[in-house]
């Protein structure tokens, strides 16, 4: 039996074409998938991603927890609410998931990890967690919608109380809140401007029945990967999973290095890599010919070979772009395999769109 | 429901076939097809000239989402590409029984036609 968000007759209502997402059956679009991903970049739209797993820690000691859990340091975040973006390794090297940590105070800690690797999450956080005295909360009875775009942080504002309204305005990047039933986050999957709020099941009807109110549109999982894409995110199970490294992944800028005592998970594993050097790495895709990258598709330059691990066509762009695992020392341009024909793509930084201006020369 | 046009013919992979007035085909993908597929950002049509049998894949329709493949309907030869889906292939979604059309052929045995479906006998594919 899939599961069901506690806005799945919102999605109904609104129009949904409903697909099954990691055993959630949620809407993929709402009419275009192309019209909602334009939304997002010229105006807001909201997606409901309460099929991700709220996760709190309580503890003293969650910090050291963490520290021991996570390839990046929470011993970076200092002040009430700041967020960090961390790959969760297993001891070999391979990424579990990637994360987002909120520090709320010494003793409280909040993840937010993906739908899809929910149960493996679950299971590897309890065994890691044996050694500590924590105490784990899934947080099922919250839901969590995404409000992004231009307009969006100003729309979701104007539906708040005067007084929350004032600690949601002062949020600053990277940081979440805790506004009466709220937690407003200033995070994203789009490259946009936005809030990642998480708010009673019970209550998650109405606060989007009030940001439809306020012209923000619902937006379905389609556009979220396009737009995602564009923004050079990555997405787990595509761009990375427990067979790749952080280090061939893009995530090397998420790894904490310092301090060298840090002994976290998957450490010995990834400076060995390190250290006998990385041999591939995660670039950015523009195709130059027509055609549209996909995930999978066989990419060759001079020195070897490489692979699309996601690739759509660009609706910002109106050109087909990817993100590829390739050898560390390509050059420029690559060829890519597209059903028997090679055609030509240039190699870039994975970024292609951010607040709604394109990133390519 | 899908619009579905009573004059024309069907196959089970989603194209339509049109019999124009000189006895050449005009195909396109169904309403139903371009639907499942979403918004399409690429076409890869034939090469005019190209003498293809029935069944034989010709086309490439792209979106978003997935590619998929386009068949040809009956043996024949390729005679006009819509070459308007180079720079529009959003006319598929929006108007597939007409502007989006794919291609024009000659058939070389018109009595093929008579194997492929009628608009309610697509519609009951459709329900298997």
């Amino acid at each position: 039996m899939p599961n069901r968000t506690a806005l799945y007759d919102h999605h109904l209502a609104a129009g949904a074409k409903i697909v099954d997402f990691a055993g959630w059956e949620m809407p993929i679009h709402y009419g275009s998938q192309v019209q909602e991903h334009h939304q997002v970049r010229t105006a807001a739209g909201m997606f409901d991603v309460s099929h991700m797993v709220v996760v709190d820690l309580h503890g003293t000691q969650t910090k050291a927890f963490l520290q021991k859990l996570l390839a990046n340091d929470v011993a970076k975040l200092q002040k009430t609410g700041k967020a960090l973006y961390s790959a969760m390794l297993a001891e070999d090297g391979g990424v579990i998931d990637d994360l987002i940590a909120y520090y709320l105070n010494d003793d409280f800690y909040r993840l937010v990890v993906n739908a899809g690797t929910r149960d493996k999450d679950l299971a590897w956080l309890e065994k890691q967690m044996t050694d500590f005295d924590i105490v784990m909360t899934v947080r099922d009875d919250l839901s969590m919608i995404a409000v992004q775009g231009p307009t969006a942080m100003q729309a979701v504002q104007s539906v708040l109380s005067d007084e929350d309204r004032t600690k949601v305005a002062d949020l600053g990047v990277f940081y979440g809140v805790q506004v009466s039933e709220l937690f407003v986050a200033r995070t994203g999957y789009t490259g946009e401007a936005g809030y990642e709020i998480m708010l009673p099941n019970e209550r998650i009807g109405d606060f989007w029945n009030q940001l439809l109110a306020v012209d923000v549109a619902p937006i379905g999982l389609g556009a979220r990967d396009t737009l995602r894409l564009e923004a050079g995110m990555n997405l787990y199970g595509s761009d990375m999973d427990e067979s790749t490294s952080p280090l061939v992944s893009g995530m090397g800028w998420t790894i904490a290095w310092e301090p060298e005592d840090r002994d976290f998970i998957g450490r010995k594993a990834i400076q060995t890599e390190k250290s006998r050097g990385v041999s591939q790495k995660l670039v950015g895709l523009v195709l130059l010919d027509k055609g549209v990258l996909r995930g999978h598709q066989k990419v060759y330059c001079e020195a070897g070979e490489g692979e699309i691990t996601s690739g759509t066509f660009s609706p910002t762009l109106s050109k087909s772009i990817a993100l590829a695992r390739v050898p560390a020392s390509i050059g420029e341009q690559c060829e890519v395999e597209i059903r028997g024909k090679r055609l030509t793509a240039k190699v870039v930084k994975p970024v292609f769109v951010r607040n709604g201006q394109s990133q390519l020369d | 429901m899908s619009n579905l046009p009573a004059d024309l013919k069907y196959t089970s992979s989603h194209e339509w076939v049109r019999t124009n007035s000189d006895g050449t085909l005009t195909v396109g993908i169904t309403d139903h097809a371009q639907e499942l597929l979403g918004d399409l950002v690429f076409v890869e049509l034939p090469e005019e000239g190209a003498v293809l049998s029935a069944g034989e894949q010709c086309t490439v329709v792209e979106s978003v989402k997935a590619a998929s493949d386009v068949y040809v309907p009956v043996d024949g030869e390729i005679i006009a590409i819509n070459a308007d889906l180079e720079g529009e292939p959003e006319l598929v979604n929006s108007d597939p029984f007409d502007a989006g059309w794919l291609f024009r052929m000659q058939p070389s045995d018109a009595s093929q036609l008579e194997k492929l479906f009628d608009a309610d006998a697509y519609l009951a594919s459709l329900d298997d």
